[in-house]
């Protein structure tokens, strides 16, 4: 069957964006809602399909002596440079790209229809609608690109959805400034991706994703490329800068600072863009990539990947340990997670079961997407019901919102490790997979799902048990379209441990078996398990204990509490270097020494002509003495040389 | 008439007719007549153009005339186009429209206004028409005189002193500019290909080849002189005085158009005639114009003043012009070319919109405006929008142009290319935070109470921004037929470079 349908996965939801922006003032609360959604249902009926047909229903050249292979649904040249380096605009469908269109639509769908309960008698009910629109838009050209440069496109279209939908309360001062913040830090992250991007245009000379997963191709660069600065080669040099894009948009260590700011937006935002998409927009860049990473022999593109990711995993975690508002206490547990699936792809081989990390790190993109985005949006039902983001107004919720408390339970046990949910199967592949590799990096790893589980758990007591505070109004659970999105996300992070992502998702294509390891299941379910019941000690009524634990770190809690300084660096280095440093001198240089010259030129023949003005006195006195003088000097002259 | 010289010719008969009009009313239609004629007329001619050139044509200039002007020196009224030529026709007669329909509200001196707007749009016609240097000098000289007057007349705040500073350093410049033609003029050797005398036809003196000494000296002299109204650091000063006190039209009209006569020249005049000079002065213009891209963006950061803001953009902007110009390769000139379309249609956008502002706010100073985007939405979006573009967003032209720039720019892989590449590209995240900065601050955050109530945009502003919006991102989405026009042209002049 001929793939053009497939274009409509970005022209629905494109379609959506203008049908709603341009009326955003006409159009009724319902109308733009049912509008909305219902054109995202139909993306995601088509998605689903595509992915279906992609995987099982035998789409022409998907899969070749059962191997995957990368389908161009279409592709036409959009900027010409030369032979072999264009840049392309099409529909590139392969395993990675046909599972994020199930992800994607889902949670967007899912999204959508909480969002016609949350955002309901918000003034700008229809622009959020037109920026979600925008957002599925280019989230889903990002996944699709056939090439660098379209990632790279779509990439600066998530950025700026992401920027819309932050600063969605634009008349609240700090939703703008976290608004401004994101955009800049990722901007000067997809600064380096930029370099990365033409530096591969130039030494590779093509940025077409068939190409650059060519075994052959980059056996080719490998040989022309040898190291080239600090005994690394140039190609590894790119993917390093590739990879600050990515790491930014990621918010991995150190640009990860924009994350936990990001919370201002409205949280069916957070659940969707900086929770389960967007996010994780990085590591599938890596993922994108993965052959390139891979096969460079110095392979020190990958270790980036692997000790940036496994840094960041235990410093989020750290940090959530002490965060009191909730939807932080989330955005430091996706930064976490984050670094999970990256350090996973950064202890990754190639090809066979060398590829488990590649595979752990997909299926755990997909299940955190389902289990993270339940979390935000259960978040935002219960910050709905008690008006406040902070654990201290909270407890004892279970009695009020019976579904919100359990699809918010099934979430935290995914997330933790605990069987048979979906977090278990893929935490466990990564564990295993950097057992393999690196046994540091596996120590983190293990630390950090104890940790998770603590911090996880600590949430889930504050808020649904502790001690109960002094209710203004009585909280409620949310309305129908706010829980079915929470029922159905919590039914996906049941069964979505059991899809079979060794046969479908693999680095080659071709699928591979895993076979459980029951030291290393008893191992994580062991520390998970840990986590949780400490968590319980403390934080299921309220008692002294957390706040001896407190006292007992002294510094480090304050250290943790602030984030580490590392916004207060930033804050340092941009506004007190950069901004008055640099800035402020090169306007004043401008505006007094550049510009000064000028006026100097100017007030300078003013002067002269002054001065000599004189001179044309009209006085005949005076011309008969400058002609007396003059025929003297002559005269002189001439005397003198003659 | 020839349709080229109906470019000239149309402009002096809408002056014809508007002062023979009376009444305010009156004034603004018939110019508004004349710019939408001029439209037609651009739309025409870029359909005759690429009938021609699917027809086969593969002359460098088409539609060309030739009449003798002034023979003992061997002037000619010289005139043909390119693909580049056409398409900066076509952004000139849209911005006079945009202009014109900002300009509706114009009400000292209207009719005046209006003639001495179009003197400067036919001026500029006459500039991208002309293959004669000396036609085109005097055609350039037309464009920049109006600017004293408009600016002197209907500008705000130090506008005497601003429009003196314009006309003294854009005149300077263009002394420059005249002693290279007449450098050329003079080693235009007629013996090499058996012409009658010497000439000032370009296409002539290509073919003879100035000599390398002669190139060395006047190079320098006549891209300087164009560059300077390209904003050229360190000669751009004149820019942001300029547009502060110039109004809006002219503001539109000035970055929009002008300022593209710069690199238009160098590309046409300056590198075309004297490649080697071109090589031998590369390095030292290639710093001045890389300090100009991050050094504009970097003031920008810290200006008060909307104006400010802009001009100091467009210095950054018109710099990556010049640095695309000098990168020497097709894929570099074609960026220059796509950003100096680009660059007219957002930044007249952006000085519409300021304009619009500053009608209703009656200030430019971005720290006492706030939360106007609830005021007004249509122009609170319409900013953003321009924004977006004028930071590099894919789907606007900025975008295409930025990367066909820095990806000609990587095509040389010596250190020093290397690092001016990465200073340049790192302006984007420079240009990130002062748009950012205006629109968190102004369109966002609290509404202010002095501007609780103000006027929604009307009928005339909404079609001049539309307008420029539209073609902003009809660059941006369908690049591939504005470079192949650019491609057909660029590609005769790069081989003679080379």
């Amino acid at each position: 069957m001929d793939l053009g349908y497939t274009a409509l996965i970005l022209l629905i939801p494109i379609s959506l964006f203008l049908i709603l922006g341009f009326n955003f003032k006409r159009l009724k609360e319902p109308v733009s809602g049912i509008i909305g959604t219902v054109g995202l249902g139909i993306t995601a009926l088509i998605s689903y399909y595509t992915a279906y047909s992609y995987f099982f229903g035998g789409m022409e050249g998907a899969k070749i002596d059962g191997v995957y292979q990368k389908v161009y649904a279409m592709n036409m040249v959009w900027i010409n440079f030369s032979d072999t380096l264009h840049m392309d605009m099409g529909i590139l469908i392969d395993p990675i790209s046909a599972m994020m269109l199930i992800v994607v639509p889902t949670i967007s769908l899912m999204v959508h229809l909480y969002s016609v309960g949350y955002m309901h008698g918000e003034a700008g009910f229809t622009r959020f609608f037109a920026y979600l629109g925008l957002f599925t838009f280019s989230m889903l050209g990002l996944v699709l690109a056939t090439n660098l440069f379209m990632i790279y496109i779509f990439w600066e279209m998530v950025g700026v959805s992401s920027y819309l939908l932050i600063g969605y309360y634009y008349n609240k001062p700090s939703a703008v400034l976290a608004a401004k913040k994101a955009f800049i830090v990722t901007r000067f992250a997809d600064f380096g991706f930029l370099m990365g991007i033409l530096m591969i245009g130039f030494y590779g000379e093509s940025w077409d994703f068939k190409v650059l997963a060519d075994p052959a191709f980059i056996a080719g660069l490998q040989a022309k490329f040898g190291a080239a600065f600090m005994g690394i080669s140039v190609i590894s040099w790119a993917l390093i800068f590739i990879f600050i894009g990515g790491a930014g948009k990621s918010a991995m260590f150190p640009l990860h600072i924009w994350l936990p700011d990001a919370m201002e937006g409205p949280t069916p935002v957070s659940a969707l863009i900086h929770a389960a998409t967007m996010v994780v927009a990085g590591v599938f860049l890596v993922a994108r990539l993965f052959p390139l990473f891979s096969f460079m022999d110095d392979g020190a593109a990958l270790q980036v990947v692997a000790y940036t990711g496994a840094f960041t995993t235990i410093f989020a975690a750290i940090i959530a340990f002490s965060q009191y508002d909730i939807k932080r206490v989330l955005a430091f547990s996706t930064m976490s997670q984050i670094g999970y699936m990256m350090l996973a792809l950064g202890v990754s081989g190639y090809a066979g079961h060398d590829g488990l990390g590649f595979m752990a790190s997909m299926f755990h993109l997909f299940t955190h997407a389902m289990f993270k985005a339940l979390l935000f949006l259960a978040a935002g039902s219960i910050i709905h019901a008690v008006h406040s983001n902070y654990m201290q107004d909270m407890g004892g919720l279970r009695k009020y919102m019976p579904i919100t408390h359990i699809t918010f339970l099934i979430a935290a046990l995914a997330i933790s490790g605990i069987p048979p949910l979906a977090g278990f199967f893929s935490k466990d592949e990564i564990l295993v997979a950097a057992l393999h590799d690196n046994i540091l990096i596996f120590g983190v790893t293990y630390l950090v799902a104890g940790m998770t589980a603590f911090y996880m758990f600590r949430l889930y007591f504050r808020i649904f048990w502790w001690n109960e505070p002094n209710y203004k109004h009585t909280p409620q659970e949310a309305p129908k379209t706010m829980t079915i999105p929470l029922l159905v996300l919590a039914f996906m992070t049941i069964i979505s441990g059991f899809i079979p992502f060794h046969s479908l998702v693999t680095a080659d294509g071709a699928a591979f078996h895993t076979h459980f390891n029951w030291y290393m299941v008893g191992a994580s379910v062991g520390i998970g398990t840990f986590g949780i019941l400490f968590a319980m000690l403390m934080y299921k009524k309220e008692n002294k204990l957390s706040t001896r634990f407190r006292a007992a770190f002294g510094v480090f809690y304050i250290w943790s509490y602030n984030k580490f300084y590392i916004d207060e660096i930033y804050m340092f280095v941009t506004k007190k270097i950069i901004f008055d440093r640099i800035a402020a001198p090169s306007a004043w240089f401008d505006r007094h020494i550049v510009d000064g010259a000028m006026n100097g030129i100017g007030s300078g023949t003013e002067w002269i002509s002054d001065k000599i003005k004189g001179l044309q006195s009209g006085r005949v006195q005076d011309y008969a003495m400058f002609f007396v003088s003059g025929v003297v000097v002559i005269a002189m002259i001439f005397w003198y040389y003659l | 008439m020839d349709i080229l010289t109906l470019f000239v010719v149309m402009p002096v008969l809408t002056v014809i007719a508007l002062i023979f009009t009376k009444g305010q009313n009156n004034y603004r239609l018939v110019t508004l007549a004349g710019a939408i004629v001029q439209v037609v007329m651009a739309f025409n001619l870029l359909y005759q153009f690429l009938q021609l050139k699917n027809g086969g044509n593969t002359d460098t200039m088409v539609f060309m005339r030739d009449l003798m002007w002034f023979e003992p020196f061997n002037i000619h009224y010289l005139i043909g186009v390119d693909g580049i030529s056409v398409l900066m026709i076509m952004l000139t007669s849209i911005i006079v429209m945009t202009g014109t329909f900002i300009s509706w509200k114009v009400s000292d001196l209207t009719k005046e206004f209006f003639i001495w707007l179009i003197v400067l749009s036919s001026g500029v016609y006459g500039f991208f028409i002309s293959l004669d240097l000396f036609t085109m000098f005097v055609f350039y000289e037309i464009a920049v005189i109006p600017m004293y007057l408009l600016i002197g007349v209907w500008g705000t705040g130090p506008k005497e002193y601003s429009a003196m500073k314009l006309t003294l350093m854009l005149m300077g410049a263009s002394a420059l500019v005249l002693v290279s033609i007449f450098g050329l003029y003079m080693n235009s050797n007629p013996d090499a290909i058996g012409l009658a005398g010497l000439t000032f036809n370009i296409l002539e003196i290509k073919q003879v080849a100035i000599p390398e000494s002669a190139q060395i000296i006047f190079y320098p002299l006549a891209f300087i002189g164009f560059a300077v109204i390209g904003a050229f650091f360190p000669f751009h000063t004149w820019s942001p005085d300029g547009h502060a006190s110039a109004p809006t039209a002219v503001s539109m009209l000035h970055a929009g158009v002008l300022m593209k006569l710069g690199g238009y020249g160098i590309f046409r005049v300056a590198m075309y005639l004297m490649p080697q000079g071109a090589h031998y002065w590369v390095v030292p213009f290639m710093i001045l114009a890389v300090i100009g891209v991050s050094y504009g963006a970097l003031s920008a950061i810290r200006q008060t003043d909307l104006k400010y803001i802009n001009a100091y953009s467009s210095v950054s902007h018109l710099g990556l012009v010049l640095l695309g110009l000098l990168m020497m390769n097709e894929i570099g000139w074609r960026g220059a070319m796509l950003q100096s379309l680009s660059h007219g249609f957002i930044t007249a956008l952006f000085f519409a919109l300021i304009g619009i502002i500053y009608g209703r706010t009656h200030t430019r100073i971005v720290s006492k405006m706030g939360g106007l985007m609830t005021v007004m939405p249509v122009i609170g979006a319409l900013y953003v929008i321009a924004g977006m573009a004028n930071l590099g967003l894919p789907m606007f032209s900025g975008f295409v142009a930025e990367m066909n720039i820095f990806v000609g720019a990587f095509e040389h892989p010596d250190l020093f290319h290397r690092i001016i590449t990465i200073i340049a590209v790192s302006s984007i995240v420079v240009t990130a935070v002062y748009i950012l900065r205006v629109v968190g601050k102004m369109l966002m955050g609290p509404v202010m109470d002095e501007y609780k109530d103000l006027p929604p945009i009307t009928w005339y502003e909404k079609v001049g921004t539309f307008v420029l919006v539209l073609f902003s991102i009809l660059i941006g989405i369908f690049p591939f037929f504005w470079i192949d026009i650019i491609d057909g042209a660029v590609g005769p002049f790069i081989q003679g470079i080379i």
